[in-house]
């Protein structure tokens, strides 16, 4: 087995993420799949730390957690609101720019 | 030499089983998120998801982000995700009907061409390499060594993500403060509401749920008295859910006297 498995479960990892953000339409259920594709890319980031040997790798996964986290609360805040406002977390629901 | 290096560059054998016994198991976690109905199920589906990562991180000499990721994402991430989904509770958003015609053929296809393409990249970008391993760089075991690269290269960055971290604080408290912009209606405002609306129907309260002999609970409709089941009489969060029953099956032609009367 070679360290690049894990680069290719990380890329289906985030592929799989892309397709959840497009297709579900909760917005809790799109938030998660955002979370997703950031670990599969964290992911990725440790192998090619351990490929090449160096930290750096993991330092910039770890950064990649901080800003998720930041994101998580920030995101989960906005979401709270429009339901608040609009009673739904349906992504479809809040479409007053469409028109 | 040749040989160290081979032993390096490949992993070894307990971390390849533990690879293709927990990968397949991630990559199925991560499909079920978006083929599975409701959000809390998405959320454990997810949280399992994370936990292999971190064995994953873990297996490859970065014990510290393994943790990290266990008690950050798993602990509290995923924490504030449930919290949230209670808070929002149950809405038809849930339902995995296409609202948009042909989106779900589209994002299929662009998404076996974008991890294909993905896969075919890195079997050539990474062919006929050996990694190096992180036996030299984590000499002085990993967490000095990731808090050296955090404190001397990465120090601006760092202090920079702590900003972030107090701005996101600051952030999430205003956006979930609400001032309220009309005042708070008295019992007496209510009580007019009720008696001189447009209809008095709901002057007596909402129905109460169905009671019949084989039943007493909240999840059965109550019957008008034309036979047809009275839809305000059922809490709308547990119809949202799917857990309210069909009256029908305590329909008194429909119960069979034969079996016995349950305890």
């Amino acid at each position: 087995m070679d360290a690049s498995n894990y680069l290719y479960i990380s890329a289906l990892l985030f592929t799989i993420g892309a397709v959840g953000v497009v297709v579900r339409r909760n917005a809790i259920v799109v938030f998660m799949c955002i979370e997703l594709m950031l670990n599969a890319a964290n992911l990725s980031l440790v192998t090619f730390s351990r490929i090449n040997g160096n930290l750096d790798g993991q330092v910039m996964a770890f950064f990649t957690m901080v800003v998720a986290a930041c994101e998580v609360v920030v995101g989960l805040a906005i979401i709270v609101a429009i339901y608040r406002s609009r009673q739904s977390a349906s992504v479809d629901d809040a479409s007053l720019l469409k028109r | 030499m040749m040989q160290l290096a081979l032993e390096v560059g490949q992993t070894a054998k307990p971390e390849a089983v533990m690879f293709w016994i927990l990968g397949p198991m991630a990559v199925v976690a991560a499909l079920g998120m978006l083929l599975v109905k409701k959000a809390v199920h998405s959320a454990i589906l997810m949280a399992f998801v994370m936990v292999v990562l971190a064995i994953f991180y873990i297996a490859q000499d970065a014990v510290f982000l393994g943790i990290v990721q266990i008690v950050v994402y798993t602990g509290a991430v995923m924490m504030l995700f449930l919290f949230i989904l209670m808070l929002v509770g149950v809405d038809s958003s849930d339902s995995l009907t296409e609202t948009i015609a042909g989106l779900r053929p589209i994002a299929i296809t662009a998404a076996v061409g974008f991890g294909g393409l993905m896969v075919a990249l890195l079997g050539r970008a990474t062919l006929g390499r050996d990694a190096i391993g992180l036996s030299g760089a984590n000499a002085n075991g990993n967490v000095e060594g990731i808090a050296m690269e955090l404190f001397s290269t990465y120090v601006f960055p760092f202090e920079v993500v702590s900003a972030l971290l107090i701005t996101a604080a600051m952030g999430a408290m205003v956006l979930a403060h609400t001032q309220r912009t009309k005042a708070r209606p008295t019992q007496r405002q209510l009580s007019i509401n009720r008696f001189r609306g447009t209809s008095l129907a709901s002057a007596a309260g909402l129905p109460g749920p169905g009671v019949y002999a084989r039943h007493n609970a909240v999840d059965v409709p109550a019957l008008l008295p034309d036979g047809t089941p009275a839809p305000t009489s059922v809490n709308a969060s547990l119809e949202a859910r799917g857990d309210m029953l069909d009256y029908k099956k305590f329909d008194l032609s429909e119960v069979n006297t034969q079996i016995e009367e349950e305890k």
